[in-house]
């Protein structure tokens, strides 16, 4: 394990939403981010469950890493831990807005279980090991990253609404129009790169 | 009933998982601004596709439908843990590089698509084949793309200098933007070329139909 690294948790947070952002410096969950990005509303419903399970997870996943798996010696084993830890909180989660919040639930319906095969998540639990975070910092840096992939999604399709009604040269249309607007969003993010910089 | 050629073209050019279904792009993206990285990550997830697409068609008469999902992702970490494993200790430099995303192969949607697509509906070895093209295919592609982003971004293929002439290295290629840019131009690229080829066959078939009723 390596020492925590010695930054303010405010200064990752900002960091993980704008500077190096999930999807578009860490290329994290582009699967989900793509193909679901053609309509604002279920773009922003993903977004925000990505947010949820997210932050959830993260700090699971240091509890876990910190209290089982480096006490026992089990870091081989850490791959499968994270993502069985990751399949079960979203099901957890949806037994429980099913219950307590089912208004929050049908809204966001489908994308919960979606959520599972997001690498965006999984990357999260994987970096916040691999750069050896702190307890807070990790909260802080589940949050940042979560708001940060909703941010991009909501982004994404919100210009893609607009060039839906559109002629576009034939075959630049779906997701190769995309991914060349995503480089744009991308190049228009590394405007920001003076403010804040975690690595 | 398939054989091993059709699957090679099938799976390595005619249904190229990255660029026709959009699988597996974040590694995609993330590696590729070397030629090497984006070498060992493509071995990567071959190894790791063809192993569990075997492994899974082997015993899919015995996983109950209900659990599938979890014992593929089961089958598949194990390889990957295996492959990280062999990377750090042969290639430390090269796994520090990849960092997490050696990891993240196992959400790599190529490998659970050939799972669930293929390899629980198919005998072991035409499974085993089937991953190991699908596989190639990604290779393929990352390697192109990481020609195009060294070349350009850095003026080295595979570390070599090729910037013979002197010109200035375009920055911009090794930075996030310029993956999005080329994969998004690779795609439009390929699904033009279909188009056109597609136009060709319409325009043929109506006036062989043409033909035939007079």
């Amino acid at each position: 394990m390596t020492d925590v690294p010695n930054i303010s948790p405010l200064i990752i947070f900002f960091a993980s939403i704008i500077t190096s952002n999930m999807v578009l410096t860490n290329f994290l969950g582009m699967c989900s981010y793509i193909s679901v990005s053609s309509e604002y509303k279920t773009a922003s419903g993903l977004g925000q469950a990505a947010l949820i399970v997210m932050s959830i997870t993260t700090a699971l996943n240091w509890l876990i890493d910190h209290f089982l798996i480096v006490p026992l010696g089990l870091e081989y084993l850490r791959y499968v831990i994270f993502i069985i830890v990751i399949a079960a909180t979203v099901q957890l989660l949806e037994m429980f807005l099913d219950r307590y919040f089912p208004a929050l639930y049908i809204s966001l319906g489908i994308f919960l279980p979606l959520i599972t095969v997001n690498c965006a998540i999984f990357g999260v639990s994987l970096f916040m090991v691999i750069r050896g975070y702190s307890f807070i910092q990790t909260v802080l840096f589940g949050i940042g990253s979560g708001l940060g992939w909703w941010l991009a999604i909501s982004l994404l399709a919100a210009i893609r609404h607009k060039i839906a009604g559109n002629k576009l040269p034939p075959g630049l249309n779906g997701p190769a129009i995309a991914f060349i607007t995503t480089g744009i969003i991308a190049l228009a993010f590394i405007g920001f790169s003076g403010i804040v910089i975690i690595q | 009933m398939k054989t091993g050629k059709q699957l090679m073209l099938q799976n390595v050019i005619k249904d190229n998982q990255v660029v026709h279904q959009i699988l597996g792009i974040c590694s995609l993206l993330a590696v590729t601004n070397l030629m090497s990285n984006s070498l060992v990550m493509g071995l990567g997830l071959t190894f790791s596709t063809a192993c569990s697409s075997f492994t899974i068609s082997l015993i899919r008469r015995l996983i109950p439908n209900r659990i599938r999902m979890m014992i593929q992702v089961l089958i598949i970490a194990s390889y990957v843990i295996l492959f990280d494993i062999i990377l750090q200790a042969f290639l430390p430099e090269v796994s520090r590089a990849l960092g997490p995303y050696v990891g993240l192969i196992i959400t790599n949607c190529i490998i659970m698509g050939r799972a669930e697509a293929y390899a629980q509906k198919n005998p072991p070895i035409l499974a085993l084949l089937d991953g190991l093209f699908a596989g190639l295919g990604y290779t393929l592609v990352l390697l192109l793309t990481a020609l195009v982003r060294e070349a350009l971004g850095f003026g080295t293929i595979f570390g070599y200098n090729i910037n013979l002439i002197g010109f200035e290295t375009w920055t911009l290629m090794v930075m996030p933007p310029a993956a999005f840019f080329l994969t998004g131009t690779l795609i439009w690229i390929v699904n033009y070329a279909e188009l056109t080829k597609h136009h060709k066959d319409l325009s043929s078939q109506q006036l062989g139909g043409g033909a035939d009723h007079d």
